[in-house]
């Protein structure tokens, strides 16, 4: 690192851009062939809801959001109100306001304005992880060739799931409508098992979860409003019992 | 549902999405003071992802049996801090070797 930083301070400027670019696309791919699996399974969950592949394709490039997508998905085949749809993108996407507020802090002061407004929209979790993770100011050019790869194979991801989701047969489609779970237990339970007070918040928010689901009282409860309830008393709960320290942690 | 309909939940969810993404960028600049606020955030993820996946992953699959054996698959890989990629595939190869016996037999 201490070579890097005075290599740095020699750089020309347009030197310092190629490398940017040069970084950007190299850190994206790890991300990007991720995606492509993931987004092929939203594919196919789109052509199983009655979406066309072009309809589920939309979504995804003018999302470009994990859970935030399959929960809209499910709002949109249940004919859920545009007041459940705005309220669940919101709770679910939340995270991405701490990132947003987070990644202000590190990027470089040309990264201001206008530029913001354009890649804000690439905020995820990887793209996120990834850029806070570097070990040096983040520049407008790092950051969108960062997103560049990942939202494109996100996208086509999509429509070649959302297109082979009607040849594959259903014993293949349904087995790979865990996939996306499977992925969100990765990102869960390391840090649970790391950190007692993550374990709790994940606990209560299942058991909340599973007491919507099967309880009798709260049919009613759709499966967005469902996960805004969890989410809201689970997080709220941990806030008040293990607060974080004041670096704020890694989230 | 009709192209209208998807068009205007597409605004919708895409709308609230970016917004969420972009104000805060935009408007921060210093470091959130609500010590509650900043752990409400930093729980979030972990809260929504958990209560999308359980009890819902029980349903995703082609049967309760191979709906469980992956979802246990999946934690044991996870705890074992495979990356998410491996989860989320052996998972799924779990889940089909599964319902593939069932149909067997």
């Amino acid at each position: 690192m201490g070579k890097e930083k005075i290599k740095e301070r020699s750089l020309s400027a347009s030197e310092a851009a190629r490398r940017d670019q040069r970084e950007g696309i190299q850190d994206s791919i790890p991300i990007a062939l991720g995606y492509f699996a993931v987004s092929f399974t939203f594919g196919i969950m789109g052509s199983l809801n009655g979406l066309a592949w072009w309809e589920t394709t939309l979504i995804s490039v003018t999302n470009v959001t994990s859970a935030g997508q399959f929960a809209g998905l499910s709002i949109m085949s249940s004919m859920g109100s545009f007041i459940e749809m705005a309220m669940t993108q919101f709770v679910v996407n939340l995270r991405y306001s701490l990132m947003s507020i987070s990644l202000s802090q590190k990027v470089d002061e040309k990264f201001r304005g206008i530029w913001r407004a354009l890649l804000g929209f690439f905020m995820t979790d990887e793209i996120f992880a990834v850029a806070a993770s570097k070990d040096r100011p983040v520049t407008r050019r790092y950051f969108a060739f960062l997103s560049l790869l990942p939202v494109a194979c996100w996208t086509l991801g999509t429509m070649c799931g959302a297109i082979l989701g009607d040849i594959l047969p259903a014993i293949v489609t349904t087995s790979l409508g865990i996939s996306l779970y499977g992925m969100f237990i990765a990102i869960v339970v390391p840090p649970a098992r790391e950190h007692k007070p993550v374990l709790m918040v994940v606990l209560l928010s299942v058991a909340i979860s599973c007491l919507l689901h099967y309880g009798p009282m709260f049919q009613q409860v759709s499966s967005g409003f469902a996960v805004i309830i969890c989410a809201v008393i689970a997080s709220a709960a941990g806030a008040l019992l293990f607060p974080v320290p004041e670096e704020g942690g890694e989230a | 549902m009709s192209v209208r309909l998807f068009f205007l939940y597409l605004l919708v969810m895409s709308l609230v999405t970016y917004l969420v993404r972009a104000v805060p960028f935009l408007l921060f600049r210093g470091k959130i003071k609500s010590r509650f606020f900043r752990s409400f955030l930093y729980y979030i993820p972990y809260s929504v992802l958990s209560a999308m996946t359980f009890p819902a992953i029980l349903s995703a699959t082609g049967s309760l049996l191979s709906a469980w054996i992956g979802f246990i698959t999946a934690l044991i890989l996870a705890f074992m801090d495979k990356g998410l990629i491996k989860v989320a595939a052996y998972s799924s190869a779990v889940v089909l070797a599964v319902d593939l016996l069932i149909r067997l037999f």
